[in-house]
């Protein structure tokens, strides 16, 4: 019940997260957006890890190795917003909607 | 009781998750996500996987956190942080609602679990904590290359930087105080969180913990001091932390090539010695990952505003 | 198994190395490193050549609980013309990306960056844990994007900002697919997963892993990132993600399709990637017939250039895979893959050279080039002759493979799209030629040492000599190869 429950969380965490990544154009919202959908899908793997007997640590390490991952790719967008704000005044990517 | 706790749990996830994205202001957004991330640490628990739980509240919720409240501080002193009003956008609701269903329809689809039988190889590997045992020994080259992706990320964020400032301190400059109460606490949390820190790393292996969390909290720490002045923030060209940097991978594929020469092949550990080198491994990369993520956190280096 | 090691962890030391050495002895400590990985990459090629593919299981441990690595024909093939291009790139990059010449900050990221790209290549082309290649697919990325964002330029900036966007939401699709994957059977080899009961999951998960591919790899309809990411960034770095980058998600595409799960690949699953891949030759040409710049001409080529590849889908996967010409198809998707690699890089080498000489890579700055510096006129019109698909160069023996098996197995549209592209090819390419090769120049450029010159031409040769000596490679690509019933026409 409960493991349906946490699968089915994940799942509609990754639709809100595809959402903000297509609806919402600040990149700060969209990095946002992405860990939503990462941590949807660990939640999603961690659920289904849970399902047989004992908790599998493969998909644990699996789920640790990719927060690492999440953390740095969110590292260098940051930056990048950063850099794109300091050189163009704005944190939307050019040609997109939401230009002030 | 305890479905109606994960009911409860699951519903306040999903509803900080969605005043993530529908919340207005961009600030909101980043402190919901903090939020996000501390209640999925309990879920995490709920379901037994306190590695993850801790991975989860370390890294997602407070080293990303603090990442995007620090680009948002950032970006209002560039005047970017302000965001066009909201709209529903239908055509994005109609694929991320596809894209959820569709998850949700797997789950049911999926066949009855098989999980690989570590149950030989566990003994074998020099550690009692499993998750452990799969990160530095049955799958170390995940490990090895997410190490080294934290470098990279470094790397590139470096690659930012305007050329005048290349040579100045990393960061921007950051004045504390004299005597405030960041000074004091910079003097203060540093025993702690290093006694807390490294004390995650040496559990690791036999019960919650381990390397990328406790290079976390030894990077919270290390962070407290730089911004209460205690200690200075380094510049690219000082050895020292550059060594630091490479210091965890460097051992790690060095091992990993001692086991090719003295043990069964690449990354092999025989089991006498597992445990001396997991141990030592993760010292290493405890000491990588710190460095990293705070530099990570601090930034390129940089002059701030007042010179564009 | 030494070799394959070596090729691993050469690269890796040497980035540590470039990080953590003292500026003077970074560009001598990389390019030792790049030395040492060509001589690794050679000889893994030898091995396999020798003894057939090489598998080594991870720390001893097997798969499902252990990673596997495992190099064939294809895996190897690819590890040389990665090493070939990145000692280009590398000795070119000593004059241009020199701490004296692009600053002190380029020129310390550049050598480390590159080095940790190389290492992932390698570790793209024989791993065969899909979850190993999720993480060694962020790392291409993060690494790619940071070359972008090197050249300091706020249209760089923006461009690596977009490629970063894409190449994430890529890797979660991707993700999506490995999770369930592992959820449905609990393992990740690839060699498992072949032998697996199928599961209703699994046509979502392929269909998850390959949208995710292809954002990576830049297919039509979403290319949108790659051109001004690839032109944005210095030209050394341009033939790096051009020629190498997308070659690692279109391998792990090509292993899925044949290798993990050849039995979901429906006929119309085919027919969809192989229409992507013709409509991309056919945009891509038509886009960069419409460019003013030369590296944005070259950008463009490389989303043509990728769509060819995908025909092999139809021609070579599902229930093709046991037809006489599939061997051929597959064979000659490769061959494109190698060509494209080697020439690509030389073009962007090329435009690198016009960058310093010129200050200036538009069209009309560069007029009359080839008389001002030859030997990178004779580079440019190699690589253009291996685009083209003209005899003998390595692309024409690609071309002609896949056209064979496309008129052999009845698919005749297919030939048709081949022979779209070449023409297109030789349009998009005459503008450039017609300047390079124009009779009066403008301004003398400054000089250039032939050393440097001969670089590119070094890869456009060998593009075309591909061709030339075709039979060697064919029979190399062969090993390990997964539906090796059928031999070739």
């Amino acid at each position: 019940m409960s493991l349906t429950l946490f699968a089915l969380t994940g799942a509609a965490l990754v639709g809100l997260g595809v959402y903000g990544l297509l609806a919402r154009p600040h990149m700060l919202r969209r990095i946002i957006a992405f860990n939503l959908i990462g941590s949807g899908l660990f939640l999603f793997f961690g659920a289904a890890a849970a399902r047989g007997t004992g908790l599998d640590p493969i998909p644990q390490a699996l789920i640790i190795t990719g927060i690492v991952v999440a953390l740095s790719a969110s590292a260098l967008a940051v930056g990048l917003v950063v850099a794109l704000a300091r050189s163009s005044g704005t944190a939307y990517l050019p040609d997109e909607e939401g230009r002030l | 009781m305890s479905v109606a706790l994960d009911i409860t749990l699951c519903a306040l996830v999903l509803g900080v998750g969605w005043a993530t994205v529908a919340g207005h202001g961009v600030f909101r957004a980043v402190i919901f996500f903090i939020t996000y991330g501390l209640l999925l640490a309990i879920v995490w628990a709920r379901l037994g996987a306190y590695d993850v739980a801790l991975a989860e509240a370390a890294i997602s919720a407070g080293l990303t956190g603090v990442l995007l409240l620090a680009a948002h501080g950032r970006l209002r002193r560039l005047n970017a942080s302000q965001e066009v009003p909201l709209h529903l956008n239908l055509p994005a609701a109609v694929v991320a609602v596809g894209i959820a269903a569709g998850l949700g329809w797997a789950w049911f689809a999926l066949p009855a679990p098989t999980a690989p039988d570590l149950s030989q190889a566990l003994p074998q590997s020099g550690v009692g904590n499993p998750v452990t045992a799969v990160l530095l020994n049955f799958r170390a080259w995940d490990t090895l290359l997410e190490s080294v992706i934290l470098l990279a990320a470094l790397l590139g964020l470096w690659m930012l930087a305007r050329d005048h400032a290349w040579d100045k301190p990393l960061g921007l400059p950051y004045h504390a105080r004299p005597g405030g109460v960041l000074a004091s606490f910079g003097r203060v949390l540093p025993p702690i969180g290093l006694i807390f820190g490294v004390y995650l790393v040496w559990a690791g292996a036999d019960t919650t913990g381990g390397a990328f969390q406790g290079g976390t909290v030894l990077a919270a720490v290390c962070l407290v001091t730089i911004m209460a002045g205690v200690l200075h923030a380094p510049r690219v060209e000082q050895a020292a932390w550059r060594a630091a940097l490479v210091l965890g991978p460097g051992v790690f594929v060095l091992s990993g090539i001692a086991g090719a020469v003295f043990a069964q092949g690449f990354l092999a550990l025989p089991p006498a010695l597992a445990k001396p080198a997991i141990v030592t491994i993760e010292a290493a990369l405890t000491v990588s990952i710190a460095v990293t993520l705070v530099l990570l956190v601090i930034g390129p280096p940089d002059e701030g505003e007042q010179d564009a | 198994m030494t070799a394959l090691v070596a090729g691993l962890t050469l690269p890796l030391l040497a980035a540590f190395a470039a990080i953590a050495l003292p500026m003077r002895a970074r560009v001598p400590a990389a390019l030792l490193g790049a030395g040492l990985t060509l001589a690794a990459s050679l000889w893994l090629a030898v091995v396999v050549w020798q003894t057939g593919p090489v598998t080594l299981s991870l720390g001893g441990w097997q798969p499902p609980i252990g990673i596997a690595l495992r190099a064939d024909g294809l895996g190897a093939a690819l590890g040389v013309m990665t090493a070939l291009v990145m000692t280009a790139v590398a000795l070119a990059a000593r004059h241009e990306m020199a701490a004296s010449v692009a600053g002190p900050r380029a020129g310390f990221g550049f050598w480390p960056l590159m080095l940790l790209l190389w290492a992932t290549m390698n570790a793209a082309f024989v791993s065969r844990d899909l979850f190993n290649l999720y993480v060694v697919l962020e790392l291409i990325t993060l690494s790619a994007v940071a070359l972008v964002a090197i050249s300091g330029k706020a249209e760089a900036i923006a461009a690596a900002l977009r490629y970063l966007l894409f190449a994430l939401a890529g890797s979660l699709l991707y993700l999506a697919g490995v999770v369930l994957t592992y959820a449905a059977h609990g393992t990740l080899d690839i060699s498992l997963l072949a032998a697996r009961m199928a599961a209703p999951s699994d046509a979502l998960a392929l269909g998850l892993m390959t949208a995710g591919l292809l954002v990576k790899t830049a297919l039509f309809p979403f290319h949108v990132w790659l051109p001004h990411a690839h032109s944005a960034a210095p030209a050394p770095a341009s033939a790096l993600l051009s020629a190498l980058v997308p070659k690692a998600s279109l391998l792990i595409l090509l292993r899925l399709w044949f290798e993990a799960m050849p039995d979901l690949a429906a006929p119309a699953a085919l027919l969809t990637l192989a229409s992507l891949g013709a409509m991309a030759v056919i945009w891509g040409g038509l886009l960069a017939l419409a460019q003013a710049r030369l590296k944005l001409i070259v950008a463009y080529s490389t989303v043509a250039q990728l769509g060819y590849i995908f025909l092999v889908f139809p021609l070579a996967g599902g229930d093709g895979g046991a037809q006489v010409w599939a061997a051929g198809a597959w064979t000659g998707a490769i061959f494109q893959t190698l060509s494209h690699g080697l020439a690509k890089a030389a073009m962007f080498l090329v435009a690198g050279i016009y960058l310093v000489a010129m200050g200036s890579d538009r069209l009309s700055d560069l007029r009359g080039m080839a008389r001002a510096l030859p030997m990178t006129g004779f580079a440019f019109a190699l690589a253009s002759i291996t685009l083209m698909g003209l005899p003998p160069s390595g692309g024409f023996t690609a071309k002609y493979l896949l056209m064979t098996a496309a008129f052999a197995s009845g698919q005749w549209a297919w030939a048709l799209v081949l022979a779209a592209g070449g023409l297109l090819a030789a349009a998009y390419l005459y503008r450039p030629l017609a300047a390079i090769f124009a009779r009066e120049s403008a301004v003398a450029p400054r000089a250039i040492p032939r050393s440097w010159q001969a670089i590119p031409l070094g890869l456009a040769v060998l593009s075309v000599a591909l061709g030339l000596l075709s039979s060697v490679p064919f029979e190399f690509l062969q090993i390990g190869r997964p539906d090796p019933a059928a031999e070739g026409l």
